[in-house]
């Protein structure tokens, strides 16, 4: 049970319980659809739902008004009890204009609910989009459960008070929308309204109009007829604790501002703007009174250069970006690498290669996260795997960095930087601490009073970290190799070659936890499942979704999430050789496969999709059921490496 | 977007203010690391090396609190010689390495140690940035206006024509003034000195030490090995007066043989909008440009008197006008955040405004 206030009021309308409902909102760019979005979903937070959403906007600030590419939705996913993913498909779909409806109408299945502004079906913007007829007029909207709703009409009389301009009365209407959807679904509108007073503070008079406006869609819901039925979805049974809602990117700025508290160091953010990375700094150049610096520099190797240059002078130096910054970067993370000091750097992936799709998600930067330097230079990768996930892995990621004085990869995706969810709320005085332990003192082990920067501590092989202004510790660090203990400049072949091993061997004992498998039918008495799916990173939803799909449809599957990158777990080569079937669903063309394959001698089958959006829990299910049932053509072939029919497989889902 | 008024602290403090300074005496050997200087015999490094040992230690300050950071290139391996802290980084970066620590430790005196192509072809984007910013670094532009680590190709300062190993036909290419550049990026200081000229080359050191902000001091080095002789014309005793222009902040611009009363020959005078140097005794005495360092049309003009030839050459301090740095202001504004909220709990931050409890 929450403690929030239910809302209770009388209705004449039928209402229908549901376990779980996915609304998508869509308009143009310019109709405040990801406002809307985010209002419904702290509204549905607020409830106590457990949720999880899905924004989907066009790179182009502003792409022409009314065309396809314009389209900007934003899908929630909300129910009464624990959820993974966004959802498949919408159970209402608001279209704010023909282009929406066009661009989104495919995804709504039959019987679905369709709520039209149909004041913006006009002959013109019909044309736009390729209509030839008016579909609020054919039959090709029949499988639908159609609302047409003149909404800017509705908002500008409801507004005609105000003296507003019509334009200006107009722009109120997604909050319109809101206020009929808020209706609809019984959700409380308390928070919006004084959501809507704080940000229009300094406009006072817009701030009404769109109070007003909400209003005014929540009272078309209740005094017309035109909807019988409104919906409830009592609050989820989570986990006891203090929740609220959180995206990826506020909780990784959060992580990051915990992080200096647990290592005890004050943070510095070097950045450099960049989709879907930035809101991170805005977040945290917003908490300076938590002691943090940020630094919006030139460029993106500027960026993390600063952030080096912090490290270097006992800052826990943080840079973030998407895949575009990480190929600009990669020459200085190799030298934090060989510096071997303390360096947070944080991937919130995109499309790629290139400029590819900026705002849309992917998780193809795997490898260059891995491998993407000249040279051997390891560093530990670490995903997290939902949108609150972000905030403890900044923490443990920070950690290691610290501990291990090494830079350390954090992998996130633009699905879990805008996506969000209810998050437990942890208890800061709970969250584990790393000392940094500055060198103090001379250590050469010939006790000549000198300061060896590279005699390694015995247990971590993590070298001692001496920051400017202790006295009697000056040294020089950099980019050529340096001679194993001294730390002087050594072209030795020998030296060169342990010093490569030992970075390695450094990274490779980072300690991380075992993996977990999730497999619900194994017992003492039952072997379990034969198919085990392994994901990382945001496909933790969708692959989980889809398993508890096809356990309830009677069949066995087990599942297993890699966090740790680098270094895997270590019983991770064993869970593999354990299950007849590995199968691995990745947004890209199989880069964690290859990895398992690799290293591990293990046949993992690939199930791989780079469409810019997160898989489907119906999407997975299907592809599981094709492997349990054995009419995949990968499931009967086992042991026989199939890599390029893996790929078509994907290409074709 | 608005501008708002950042409430700066006040301007005009020096470099070192924050950085602790020792009454131990210092010399020249306290700063010299236990490696072995590894440059070609005759380089100009050496004598630029000699000159920043015997000079550190007049500043007073902690040899702990004294960081060089280089880039790559012949004279980036400068930090190693030093008995302080160093970082030899990556091509061209030294710039952002030195304002993350600058910005992060107000206790640090933060050098950076760069050359013609580090600094000006791979390094560019970063140099005019940190001299806007004005972050509290000094820049150490070696210029021998070639490649030399490489082996010989021409650099970003090489004169147009010049026959390298990957120009045989000539380089095509106009060169930076890199004062100019520096100027035209609203460096605070702006320097310049022959590496064979120890006293003027200290005096702008020193001057470029106290300067809170960047400051940028091109050295004129001569890389023997693969270009020989490059400044040779500021060098010959009978080319030498008439070409370099010594300047000093409030004093007539004179330069040249010493005429009766002991001043130089020649004279800096306007002309147009920029500068013309002309035979002293033809021109009225008051026609004589008196030198202001925190003029900076005037430093922009001198700083064109130069060309590819090296026909009157300045040398001493261009600018020296103070302005608020970057990294004082960006630690004002984390302690400004500080006093506004010195309870920030970040439990408080974590919980934000809308939290429900599951029971
Ligand atoms: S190549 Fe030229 S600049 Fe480099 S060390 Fe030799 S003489 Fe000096």
């Amino acid at each position: 049970m929450t403690t929030s206030d239910t809302p209770v009021e009388a209705r004449d309308s039928e209402v229908v319980q549901r376990d779980r409902v996915v609304i998508r909102f869509a308009g143009d760019s310019g109709d405040g659809m990801q406002l809307t979005g985010d209002r419904f979903t702290s509204e549905t937070a607020n409830f106590g739902n457990d949720l999880s959403t899905l924004p989907n906007f066009p790179a182009e600030i502003r792409a022409p008004a009314g065309t396809l590419p314009g389209v900007s939705s934003f899908q929630l996913h909300f129910a009464n009890y624990d959820i993974l993913t966004p959802g498949d498909r919408p159970d209402v779909l608001v279209a704010m204009n023909p282009a929406a409806l066009k661009a989104n109408i495919k995804d709504l299945p039959h019987g679905g609910v369709l709520i039209v502004n149909t004041d913006e079906f006009t002959k013109r913007n019909l044309t736009k989009v390729g209509y030839e007829s008016n579909p609020l007029e054919d039959d090709s909207l029949e499988p639908y459960a159609v609302h047409g709703v003149a909404m800017a009409t509705l908002t500008r009389g409801a507004l005609e008070e105000t003296g507003l301009s019509k334009k200006d009365a107009e722009r109120a209407k997604n909050m319109f929308a809101l206020g009929l959807l808020s209706w609809m679904y019984h959700r409380p509108s308390e928070s919006t309204e004084r959501f809507l007073r704080e940000k229009f503070a300094k406009k006072p008079e817009i701030a009404e109009a769109n109070v007003l406006a909400f209003k005014a869609g929540h009272a078309y819901g209740e005094t017309t007829e035109a909807f019988a039925v409104t919906y409830e979805v009592a609050p989820a049974r989570l986990d006891p604790g203090t929740y609220r809602q959180i995206t990826g990117n506020a909780a990784l700025a959060y992580g990051i501002i915990a992080a200096g508290r647990t290592t005890s160091l004050p943070v510095f953010l070097g950045s450099y703007p960049i989709t879907p990375a930035s809101d991170i700094l805005h977040e945290l150049s917003r908490h300076k009174s938590f002691g943090v610096t940020t630094f919006q520099a030139e460029d993106e190797i500027s960026g993390v250069g600063a952030a080096l240059g912090a490290s270097f002078g006992g800052s826990l130096g943080v840079t973030t970006t998407s895949g575009p910054g990480i190929a600009l970067k990669a020459e200085t993370v190799g030298l934090a690498v060989t510096l071997e000091l303390p360096l947070l750097v944080i991937d919130v992936q995109r499309g790629g290669p290139s400029t590819g799709l900026p705002t849309k998600t992917e998780q193809a930067d795997l490898l260059q996260a891995l491998h993407g330097r000249n040279g051997e230079a390891p560093l530990p990768v670490i995903a997290p795997c939902t949108p609150g996930d972000c905030f403890s892995a900044a923490v443990e990621a920070a950690a290691i960095a610290v501990r291990y004085r090494t830079p350390v990869m954090l992998l996130s995706d633009g699905a879990l930087a805008n996506g969000s969810e209810p998050w437990k709320i942890p208890d800061v005085s709970e969250l584990p601490t790393v000392d940094p332990g500055f060198a103090t003192e001379p250590n050469a082990p010939d006790g000549s009073g000198e300061f060896w920067p590279y005699l390694r501590d015995t247990e971590t092989l993590a070298r001692p970290w001496a920051i400017p202004g202790t006295p009697g510790l000056e040294h020089r660090v950099g980019g050529l190799e340096k001679a194993d203990g001294h730390g002087a400049i050594s072209y030795d072949p020998d030296n060169h070659d342990r010093m490569v091993r030992l970075r390695q061997a450094k990274i490779d004992g980072i300690e991380v936890p075992d993996l977990v498998v999730d497999d619900p039918d194994a017992g003492p008495d039952n072997a379990g499942a034969d198919l085990l799916v392994i994901g990382w990173g945001s496909t933790y939803g969708p692959i989980n979704a889809a398993a508890r799909r096809v356990r309830k449809l009677g069949h066995s599957v087990a599942t297993a999430h890699l966090r740790h990158l680098n270094p895997m777990p270590a019983n991770l080569g064993e869970v593999l050789r354990s299950y007849r079937t590995v199968l691995c669903p990745e947004m890209n063309l199989g880069q964690l496969a290859l990895l398992l394959r690799g290293e591990h001698l293990v046949d993992v089958k690939s199930y791989t999709k780079v469409a810019g959006l997160p898989f489907g829990a119906e999407e997975l299910q299907d592809v599981f059921l094709d492997y349990l049932t054995g009419t995949h053509p990968d499931a009967s072939r086992n042991g026989s490496r199939t890599g390029t029919s893996n790929q078509i497989t994907g290409a074709q889902a | 977007m608005t501008a708002t008024d950042l409430g700066l602290p006040g301007i005009g403090s020096g470099g070192l203010d924050s950085v602790p300074t020792t009454d131990a005496k210092q010399t020249a050997k306290d700063y010299t690391s236990d490696q072995e200087v590894r440059w070609c015999p005759g380089c100009g490094d050496y004598a630029v090396l000699a000159a920043v040992r015997q000079f550190l230690p007049t500043l007073g300050i902690k040899r702990e609190n004294t960081v060089f950071v280089s880039g790559i290139g012949c004279s980036s391996r400068f930090p190693y010689y030093l008995n302080t802290y160093g970082m030899h980084s990556i091509h061209g970066r030294a710039p952002t390495i030195a304002t993350g620590l600058a910005t992060t430790r107000p206790d640090l005196s933060v050098w950076v140690v760069t050359g013609d192509g580090d600094a000006l072809s791979i390094g560019g984007n970063h140099l005019i940035h940190a001299l806007r910013r004005n972050v509290n670094i000094k820049i150490l532009l070696f210029n021998n206006r070639i490649y030399g680590l490489t082996k010989g190709q021409y650099s970003p300062t090489s004169e147009v024509g010049k026959v390298t190993k990957s120009t045989p036909m000539g380089s095509l290419d106009h060169p930076f003034n890199p004062i100019s550049l520096a100027l035209g990026a609203e460096a605070s200081f702006v320097g310049r000195a022959l590496d064979s000229d120890r006293k003027s080359l200290q005096a702008v050191l020193q001057a470029a030490a106290e300067h809170r902000g960047s400051a940028l001091v091109e050295i004129f080095q001569d890389c023997p090995i693969f270009n020989d002789g490059s400044f040779d014309l500021l060098r010959k005793p009978d080319t030498k007066d008439q070409r370099i222009i010594p300047v000093t902040h409030g004093e007539p611009i004179r330069f040249g043989p010493a005429d009766d009363n002991g001043l130089g020959t020649y004279a800096v005078v306007q002309n147009g909008f920029g500068l013309s140097v002309v035979e002293a005794a033809t021109v009225d005495a008051g026609d004589i440009v008196t030198h202001d360092a925190t003029d900076h049309e005037l430093a922009f003009a001198l700083s064109r008197l130069s060309d590819q030839d090296l026909n009157h050459t300045i040398t001493g301090i261009f600018r020296n006008q103070p302005r608020h740095t970057y990294d004082d202001a960006a630690r004002a504004q984390v302690q400004a955040a500080r006093d506004a909220e010195p309870d920030a709990d970040l439990q408080t931050l974590l919980n934000g405004h809308d939290t429900w409890t599951i029971i």
